[in-house]
């Protein structure tokens, strides 16, 4: 991976309770490159993803030890405000989740919160710049004040990407983003995903083999909480130098 | 054969206990309905009476000796069958209006209780000279019901026919309102750190199995609690709304804190991850999302709370509200009693006049608590999100 790092976690271990979910992760990330975390169901791939905006912190009884890093600073260093990390990673989720308040307020809360711009034509234009960034502002800008939660399922995620975009994020982790999606919607996310990279760093979890072959750069293999193997996405599906991997792509267990 | 037979005889004997087990739960509803129904019917027969109160049609003389001996203002033989209550304030309304001094008014003035009731057809004391007199001015017109506009104006009275339900009514009020003020923050806020905030530790272990057993304590020993917190340590006066609303805080808590953490776990975690996702601190999630979501979850379960604190009497009665209250109560420090109370006073009292009364005082306690339930199930219908 020739390019320069985003992120990257160190010898990261991390810990439900009693159970060892991710041993040893040693993985980087280039920037604006969209590397995809493949396994099979529990192999700690949404995990591992979520260690990264710190959303694990949530989760009562889990501890982390090793390093993550963005740029060059380490996440759980107490110079660097979790608020502030989540602004700088943003964050979508398996199923969408828009706020229930109108379609503006969803893409507004975020800068709003974070003090990025002030009220006004500021932020429409922002909210604006959002969508269409999302793809969704031609669908939705006749009904910015409409509830959210009216939105079809692929026009939510979209919006849940465009409230993550409005934030300005350098790094964006997806957690199977498309997986609640009919295939029309999961296409239109797929080429969204595609643009984004032009932008910034993209990390996605997915179970789909034919979209991490389509989307993503790199791919990492994840199995039992161990990171087996990582590479071109190319590389990976067509001359896979571990057994498993291959197992896995080629759909012989997982 | 045999084994046919037998099959059939199984049929027929489930067939049978169904039938038997519905018969019995339907008996069970006609006898839960029967006694609802029965109760109702007998409170409204009893109380419809009391919308009403007698009035006689009488010349009433303002002059120096009927302010001194008020007794002589009206006719000789209708002295006692008018209200004590209205002779009593003659020298009042002299003093109010002076232009009255010399002058005969005739007017409607309330009828004595015993009167009232005779009138009404029901049991009364009057001997056979009164009733000839009563029977005379039926006869002229000269008697007459009215709505009775004094149950709901005046206070409470030793004369039935002037008692009233005002000073009850804003006692309850005071009291609602005061229980409102400390139990919804202190309930909401304690909810929201333990579903929120709090680390799951045996210390927020006892504190919420102590919670769910707070709800369960007899009301009488709140009133207990809170006479001897409010009233002996913190020295609130005795039968005060302040110590009423106090004590009645601490019996509503718990229901509040109770079904306020049920709606907040009702929102589903995707909202606080999507907002913690977009970097909202902890606060923020609840404040912007959290909170204005279960709202209508928080409010029917304050409302609830709150009309179950309006029916208490129990714990009032430690704090001393079980009192006699002619006039109502215009600061949260005075002396004040509460509806459920005041129906306590008059059904005690040997007077037959107050029987009606006590039946109207339970229609209109019945009627304030069948509203506010109402209105906590229109909130729960319209506002219920299904996720």
């Amino acid at each position: 991976m020739e390019n320069k790092f985003k992120m990257k976690s160190e010898a990261l271990n991390f810990y439900y309770g009693d159970f060892h979910a991710l041993r040893d992760i040693n993985l980087t990330f280039p920037e604006k490159k969209v590397t995809a975390l493949i396994g099979p169901s529990g192999c700690g791939k949404s995990t591992y993803l979520r260690c990264f905006n710190r959303m694990n912190d949530l989760i009562k009884g889990i501890k982390v030890v090793g390093g993550i890093y963005l740029d060059n600073q380490e996440i759980h260093d107490h110079k660097l405000d979790v608020v502030e990390l989540r602004r700088r990673v943003g964050m979508v989720f398996q199923k969408p989740n828009p706020f229930p308040k109108t379609i503006y307020e969803n893409i507004a809360y975020a800068p709003r919160i974070h003090g990025l711009v002030s009220k006004g034509s500021e932020m429409d234009d922002l909210v604006e710049g959002s969508l269409k960034k999302a793809g969704l502002w031609e669908e939705v800008k006749d009904r910015l004040k409409s509830q959210a939660t009216a939105l079809s399922g692929g026009q939510q995620q979209r919006l849940c990407i465009a409230r993550a975009l409005a934030m300005e994020p350098e790094v964006l982790l997806m957690d199977e983003p498309a997986s609640a999606l009919d295939p029309i919607a999961t296409q239109k996310i797929e080429e969204l995903i595609y643009e984004l990279k032009e932008r910034l760093t993209v990390i996605i979890v997915t179970h789909n083999m034919q979209q991490a072959a389509r989307v993503s750069d790199y791919t990492a293999f994840f199995y039992m909480g161990e990171l087996i193997e990582v590479g071109d996405t190319s590389t990976i599906f067509t001359n896979p130098s571990v057994k498993k991997t291959e197992d896995y792509i080629t759909g012989r267990f997982g | 054969m045999d084994k046919e037979k037998r099959r059939q005889q199984r049929i027929n004997r489930r067939y049978r206990g169904e039938t038997i087990f519905r018969a019995c739960s339907m008996m069970a509803i006609v006898v839960a309905a029967a006694f609802l129904i029965f109760f109702l019917v007998d409170i409204i027969r009893t109380g419809y009476t009391a919308f009403q109160q007698t009035e006689i049609n009488v010349d009433v003389v303002y002059n120096q000796d009927t302010v001194d001996f008020p007794q002589t203002a009206v006719p000789d033989e209708l002295s006692d069958l008018v209200s004590r209550g209205f002779l009593r304030l003659i020298p009042n309304q002299v003093e109010a209006d002076p232009e009255l001094m010399g002058t005969t008014q005739n007017m409607w003035i309330l009828a004595e209780a015993e009167v009232d009731q005779y009138i009404k057809g029901k049991p009364n004391k009057l001997d056979e000279e009164e009733i000839a007199v009563v029977e005379k001015l039926r006869a002229e017109g000269k008697i007459k019901k009215f709505f009775n506009k004094g149950f709901f104006t005046n206070g409470d009275s030793k004369l039935p026919e002037m008692a009233g339900l005002k000073s009850a009514v804003i006692g309850t009020l005071y009291v609602l309102m005061l229980t409102m003020m400390f139990s919804i923050p202190v309930g909401v806020m304690t909810a929201i750190y333990l579903e929120e905030f709090a680390s799951d530790n045996w210390l927020t272990r006892i504190i919420e199995v102590n919670i769910n057993n707070l709800a369960a304590i007899p009301s009488i020993i709140f009133g207990l609690l809170g006479l001897a917190i409010f009233i002996n340590i913190f020295g609130v006066p005795r039968s005060s709304a302040l110590a009423g609303g106090l004590t009645l805080s601490l019996m509503t808590l718990p229901v509040i804190i109770i079904s306020t953490r049920a709606s907040l776990r009702s929102v589903p975690d995707t909202i606080r991850q999507g907002a913690q996702g977009v970097g909202a601190s902890p606060w923020q999630v609840v404040w912007h999302h959290i909170l204005p979501l279960s709202l209508p979850g928080i409010m029917t379960g304050s409302i609830i709370g709150l009309a179950h604190a309006m029916g208490e009497t129990a714990p009032l009665l430690i704090v001393g509200m079980l009192a006699y209250i002619p006039s109502a109560p215009t600061s949260i420090t005075e002396a004040a009693t509460v509806l459920p109370a005041q129906i306590y006073t008059w059904s005690s009292d040997s007077l037959r006049a107050y029987t009606e009364r006590t039946a109207l005082g339970i229609i209109v306690l019945l009627s304030i608590l069948l509203m506010l339930n109402a209105v906590a199930v229109v909130l729960r219908n319209k506002y219920e999100r299904k996720w």
